[in-house]
């Protein structure tokens, strides 16, 4: 009797395919359930990154595909680093990203402090200071323009009600000097709450027992605070500063909807720049190496900064 | 009742109390300006000073979903009576509908690619959180490093690649390159919160299970993934914000049929300049969902954006 290929596939496959299965070495299942992940992340994170590395070398332009590729080597690079502009969006950036940090960590620490007091109902509060972190930046800061607004805008009309200014001039999106704040005002209120959570975690880490044994030796309250407070929640501290100065290095949306970079060039930070760059100058070997050197940048300092924070966590 | 010496005084208590709570209140005021905006009527949006009692009208949301033109006083005695509500609404400012507005739409593709790129999100994270929790995987710190790294990139330096390489595969501008994208974007996520959900799993259920003849394959599916069903609904829940939040990507590689809610938004603008009422309802429909899921998440915030590097 002669079977089709087609029957002795049937007959055969369920059986052997769950003999297969069952005989698989998780070796193997290992690598079949990783696999998937991996594959993904090189071909979405890791083969662009190189494609961009690639291009970084050439002269490429996205919107002219039919022009000669020609390879300039380290040109655009050279071009990048000695461009006055780029330099002062890179100061831009450090601006933004120092006084972020400064005032969430700041302020993200004493709301911490405050709710491990435990008062009553602390944890519906928690949850409301929360939600400005949860919504979308780019939608937010479309709506704190409005809220900026001159003469029609709440933040305007609260300054000037308590400054005295005239309404109708005061602006903090269109002044040279104003408008950098008016973006660190808008990120702070965004992302204040997730400092506040990290610090909270390092503040309830901390036992009890400690505190006990400060109050038998006498030590003051806020000799506490600095010996034993502070010292025990800067790794969490550190994560926090980790965290931020990433995030807010790469910040893109919430800026581009609230100033769009300017008045000028004053809220251009560096991945505005680089937006303009990539997608409206259609500078495309440029902006790649724009990119590169970003990426390095975010890179090094993130690898330094772990080590450092190793070294806390150690002590 | 116990007495602690580290348990704070009253006198505290009501001090912080009052703070954070003080904190709180200035923190809702731009959000419960975006809701209130969203029923003003325009005049009421760009009074001076700005109103905090106002008569409510669905207006801002009308013109949200609607596109409509200018008509003269002629035309609108001809068309007759306002057959529904929100005709009668445009009609107040000589305009009639002339069709549904572009917002339904976008947000439609939000909960596409939303939902989409979270469910393959947690199909992947699960089976590769498992797999690193699990099994000795060669190079697992490194891979675990990799994979957290991915996160640290630019996404505005990976959009050119992103973009020639969608453009040659055809993947512009659709929803699948869009769930495909934020899956990997997310999956940094995923991997890390689960494996922390996984690991807390006894490994001795997965053993009994093997012993009773299941194998590796049943032993996830039928004990460890229930066991991990609150970890993986909360990582879920994550993943989804974050797809939905996203803008750089979303404005950078779609610009018609897969485009999401956030670049929208901000480009709805009425008669004259933006349309304030407008564009608050269009947020305030686009945040609820999220809020609501914050209430939700309070318990596991914490491992959620910081890829469970803290825990609580």
């Amino acid at each position: 009797m002669t079977l089709s290929p087609m029957d002795t596939a049937a007959s055969k496959t369920p059986e052997s395919m769950a003999k297969r299965i069952r005989g698989l070495s998780d070796r193997t299942i290992a690598w079949i359930f990783v696999a998937p992940t991996i594959f993904l992340l090189l071909a979405v994170n890791i083969f662009p990154l190189i494609w961009t590395i690639r291009l970084s070398f050439t002269n490429f332009r996205v919107n002219r595909p039919n022009n000669d590729v020609e390879w300039v080597g380290l040109r655009n690079y050279k071009r990048i680093l000695s461009d006055p502009d780029v330099w002062n969006t890179m100061q831009a950036t450090a601006h933004f990203l120092i006084w972020t940090i400064a005032l969430q960590v700041l302020i993200g620490f004493f709301l911490a402090f405050l709710i491990n007091k435990k008062f009553k109902g602390n944890d519906m509060w928690t949850t409301i200071i929360v939600f400005p972190m949860m919504l979308s930046p780019a939608v937010v800061g479309n709506f704190w323009t409005f809220l900026y607004q001159p003469q029609i805008g709440l933040f305007n009309y609260v300054v000037t009600f308590f400054t005295g200014g005239d309404p109708a001039s005061f602006s903090m999106i269109g002044d040279v000097h104003l408008a950098p704040w008016a973006i660190i005002i808008a990120d702070t209120w965004m992302w204040t709450p997730f400092v506040m959570l990290i610090c909270l975690a390092g503040l309830r880490s901390i036992p009890d027992s400690i505190y006990e044994a400060a109050e038998c030796d006498r030590a003051s309250k806020w000799r506490q605070f600095w010996t034993l407070t502070i010292p025990m929640a800067l790794p969490f501290l550190m994560l926090a500063v980790l965290f931020r100065g990433i995030e807010n290095f790469k910040m893109f949306d919430l800026v581009v909807q609230l100033t769009g970079g300017g008045p000028g060039n004053t809220t251009t930070l560096t991945s505005i720049d680089l937006k303009r760059e990539a997608f409206e100058k259609w500078r495309t070997g440029y902006s790649s190496a724009y990119a590169v050197i970003l990426f390095v940048t975010v890179f090094g300092l993130a690898s330094i900064y772990v080590k450092a924070l190793n070294k806390v966590k150690e002590r | 009742m116990s007495f602690s010496v580290t348990e704070p005084t009253k006198g505290t208590k009501w001090f912080a109390g009052i703070l954070v709570i003080g904190y709180a209140c200035i923190t809702l005021v731009p959000l419960l300006w975006i809701i209130a905006t969203g029923f003003k009527s325009p005049t009421d949006s760009i009074a001076y000073p700005p109103v905090v009692v106002f008569e409510p009208t669905l207006e801002g949301y009308v013109n949200l979903f609607t596109d409509r033109t200018r008509a003269t006083p002629d035309m609108l005695e001809a068309a007759g009576p306002a057959e529904t509500w929100y005709d009668k609404i445009t009609r107040e400012r000589g305009t009639v509908i002339s069709g549904p507005s572009r917002y339904g739409e976008r947000f439609l593709n939000s909960v596409i690619i939303g939902f989409g790129s979270t469910a393959l999100c947690m199909v992947l994270g699960t089976m590769a959180a498992y797999a690193f929790s699990r099994f000795k995987v060669p190079l697992k710190d490194d891979l675990l490093f990799f994979i957290l790294s991915t996160r640290m990139m630019p996404p505005i330096a990976v959009a050119i690649p992103i973009f020639l390489m969608f453009r040659n595969l055809g993947l512009n501008d659709t929803h699948l390159g869009m769930i495909l994208l934020y899956t990997a974007v997310n999956l940094s996520l995923s991997v890390w919160l689960l494996k922390g959900f996984i690991d807390e799993i006894p490994i001795e259920y997965e053993e009994a299970a093997l012993i009773d003849g299941y194998t590796r394959f049943q032993a996830f599916y039928k004990v460890v993934l229930p066991q991990a069903a609150t970890g993986i609904a909360s990582t879920a829940i994550f993943c989804l914000i974050f797809a939905w939040n996203e803008y750089a990507f979303a404005v950078l590689l779609t610009s018609g049929t897969a485009q999401t809610a956030p670049p929208f938004i901000p480009t709805i603008i009425g008669t004259s300049g933006k349309d304030w009422p407008a564009v608050a309802a269009g947020a305030t429909i686009f945040l609820v969902p999220v809020m609501v899921f914050t209430i939700l998440l309070r318990k596991h915030l914490l491992r959620g954006i910081t890829f469970g590097a803290v825990r609580k």
